[in-house]
């Protein structure tokens, strides 16, 4: 069996399992935390766009996220768009207009410089959201917002929405996954291992980057319209600086630079923040646990030990098969 | 033989975490237990509060035998963190999963406006025991939820009021946590000194997280009678330090959380300050002495006002329970059972709730003095009665907006 088809077996069976978990009687608190890994997974998935394959730490992912969310909030209440569609394109819109500000002003600088302006421009979104009560709510944030019928479909149930996430991820997972094995995605590899050669090549590396970070910001917006829908409340805590550590532990939990580990990450953070927290109120000492294992022993992510123990596993049947005659 | 261990390890791992779902299920099938879904910060930045939560409840259960109104009880708790998302994520867990029969709590004001529609929509009761946002019993109520603790704004009116009559301040500038619960506590009182007929001449609001104050307090007019604020936690034992540091003279008036017993003693630059809340440790009362004595026999420490609050909380599940019969099913209805409640020897004193859900209740002017080692919150005079909408018309009041930053505007700001 060649790698690829043993992957996409592998990709066949998790699809064929996530679709009939809800069938199964699995309860719905599940399935409702398993929604949010799905709507976690997408942003963790935009964010690994600009970590791992273009090379920009950025820490304003959790604004992107935190703007698609109150398109949502906003548009519903004061507004009245409620429509399916025209609300996930709006979020998408929005979102990727602010990372196109955001980039002018983060993209003058590299590294460390990028980094300080990204959590400088999330604070200052977040500061919005925060202070500018008359439209965000405040602290209070808003609720009171229903989630659109997709459609035929009413899915005001969990279970309904579970179908609705999973799908947004596996479309996200497959246009990311085309966009990075696209030439542009060859590019922006480039741009992350040698810039200098890149520009030496006659490639505008500040454009590409520019431009990753508005393809990011689309994902992470698409992903906060449907966490809005999720939670039918938006609360600056959505865009804090927290929020971007998160996703951007979620990351490093499911293997910079992998896109599908992303959903490992966000799989072990929502489940184990909300699991262990009703076990211990030590969990999030836990948790720093789990991630400081990953980093020290998996650095390439969660999904870097699958291979590794798969490799071990038929090491060790093939080491069998010699002996045995 | 390491891989099968670990194998055997992950198997185990996986049956324990079934049995605990197993086990809620078990409890679901005993007959008569009342399900409380306790929702509170555990962990996170309001955790030192939310143990005093936790205490209040735990100390009402224990003093009555684990039953409230003739059942039988059991406590599922989820820790809110105090973040609106994992709120949400929790009473999921405890509406969907455990099948409470009532939610209590939460602490924080975000957390309590985040989970209104889904109790809403899930129809279930919930008592708010701390949550002191006005509008949850002012411009949108919910029929699914009694709040049994106050307004952020009730102290604070009366607070406006002693200050103009009694203390004779003319002139006071504010300070205050810069986001809604800082904003309606200043409401309150710059709409009733102002209409006594004082002069608030400057505002400066700081932001949420802040360690440093002087920039602040620095912008603090000099030329005023006295200072307004509004603080709680770390922020407040910090804030008066520095503002004591500062050689600032002016005297401090603050709404109570400033000095809250929680954070008292850590603050002994408060010897002095008046502040206004619903209810002081040091209330001299048969039902306080005997309250105050049993709780810190029990954890070591007096109660704060999150104690009480959640103590009485529990009292008005323990009489809406008994007044229902054990019938929790309808929400509305145990909500309304709830409401008529009238407890006439809770800690704070008298209490009962206005046709909105908001107790109406004794308000304390409490001054900050040294008895022995200890700093006490020491009432010195008492509004009874007070209302969330002080002597106001509803109606009108109503008509209002919500206090904020800017509204009501300050007279002489700028002047």
């Amino acid at each position: 069996m060649s790698v690829r088809t043993r992957w996409a077996i592998a990709a066949a069976t998790g699809l064929i399992v996530a679709l009939l978990l809800p069938r199964l009687g699995v309860p719905t608190f599940y399935i409702s935390l398993l929604t949010q890994t799905w709507i976690f997974a997408i942003v963790a998935m935009s964010l690994d766009l600009l970590v791992g394959f273009t090379g920009l730490v950025n820490f304003s992912q959790a604004a992107l996220f935190g703007v698609g969310a109150y398109t949502v909030a906003i548009g519903a209440t004061r507004f009245h768009i409620t429509g399916f569609a025209e609300v996930i394109v709006l979020g998408i819109v929005a979102a990727v207009l602010t990372a196109a500000l955001f980039g002018l002003v983060a993209l003058r600088s590299e590294g460390v410089g990028f980094i300080i302006m990204t959590i400088a421009l999330n604070e200052i979104v977040w500061g919005l959201a925060y202070q500018w009560v008359s439209v965000s709510g405040g602290d209070n944030g808003i609720t009171g917002i229903v989630r659109p019928h997709v459609g035929p479909f009413d899915v005001s149930a969990n279970t309904g929405y579970y179908y609705v996430c999973l799908a947004f991820f596996v479309l996200a997972l497959a246009l990311l996954l085309i966009v990075v094995r696209s030439p542009f995605g060859l590019v922006l590899k480039g741009v992350r291992e040698t810039p200098r050669r890149m520009l030496a090549l006659g490639y505008n590396v500040w454009l590409y980057r520019y431009l990753a970070l508005m393809l990011s910001a689309g994902f992470a917006g698409m992903a906060g319209v449907l966490f809005a829908w999720y939670n039918q409340f938006v609360g600056p805590v959505t865009l804090s600086l927290d929020q971007t550590t998160q996703i951007l532990i979620m990351v490093i939990l499911g293997g910079i630079g992998t896109l599908y580990g992303q959903l490992f990450g966000a799989f072990v953070v929502v489940f184990l923040s909300n699991e262990l927290s009703a076990v211990t109120q030590r969990w999030e000492m836990i948790l720093g646990l789990v991630y400081f294992a990953v980093v020290m022993y998996a650095p390439g992510g969660l999904v870097a030990l699958v291979p590794r123990l798969w490799a071990r596993l038929r090491g060790r049947r093939a080491a069998l098969a010699t002996e045995e005659p | 033989m390491t891989n099968v261990k670990r194998l055997a390890a992950i198997a185990a791992a996986a049956f324990a975490l079934g049995s605990v779902g197993a086990q809620t299920h078990d409890a679901r099938a005993q007959a008569k237990t009342f399900k409380i879904g306790f929702l509170y910060p555990v962990t996170g930045v309001f955790a030192a509060p939310g143990k005093y939560m936790q205490e209040g409840l735990e100390l009402y259960l224990k003093e009555h035998n684990n039953t409230l109104g003739g059942m039988k009880v059991e406590v599922d708790v989820a820790d809110d963190q105090g973040n609106p998302s994992v709120g949400l994520t929790q009473i999921r867990k405890l509406v969907e999963q455990d099948h409470v029969d009532v939610v209590f709590g939460p602490l924080s004001a975000a957390v309590g406006s985040a989970i209104v529609p889904y109790i809403e929509q899930h129809k279930v009761a919930a008592v708010y025991p701390i949550v002191s946002s006005d509008d949850i019993t002012q411009r949108t109520p919910s029929d699914y939820i009694v709040r049994t603790e106050w307004t952020s704004s009730q102290p604070t009116h009366v607070l406006g009021d002693y200050a103009y009559k009694t203390l004779k301040y003319r002139k006071v500038a504010t300070i205050a946590y810069d986001f809604s619960f800082g904003w309606e506590s200043l409401g309150g009182f710059v709409d009733t000194f102002q209409r006594d007929g004082g002069k608030v001449t400057k505002q400066v609001w700081t932001p949420l997280v802040t360690s440093d104050y002087s920039p602040f307090l620095s912008a603090l007019p000099r030329d005023v009678d006295a200072v307004m604020c509004s603080y709680s936690g770390a922020a407040a034992v910090n804030f008066v330090k520095q503002y004591k540091a500062f050689g600032l003279k002016m005297p401090l008036i603050c709404q109570g959380n400033t000095t809250d017993e929680s954070t008292l003693q850590d603050t002994p630059d408060a010897a002095g300050m008046v502040t206004a809340l619903q209810y002081t440790a040091a209330l001299k009362s048969p039902a306080n002495d005997k309250f105050v004595a049993a709780y810190t026999k029990a954890y070591g420490h007096e109660p704060s006002y999150y104690a009480e609050g959640t103590y009485v909380g529990a009292q008005y599940l323990d009489r809406g329970l008994a007044a229902v019969k054990g019938n929790s099913g309808d929400a509305v209805a145990f909500v309304k059972a709830m409401r008529a409640v009238r407890i006439t020897d809770a800690p704070r004193g008298p209490v009962h709730l206005d046709d909105r859900g908001n107790p109406v209740q004794n308000i304390y002017i409490r001054r900050v003095e040294k008895q022995g080692s200890q700093l006490q919150n020491v009432v010195v005079q008492t509004y009874p009665n007070v209302s969330q909408f002080w002597t106001y018309n509803p109606a009108e009041y109503l008509k209002q907006p919500v206090y904020d930053r800017t509204h009501p505007a300050c007279n002489a700001c700028g002047g």
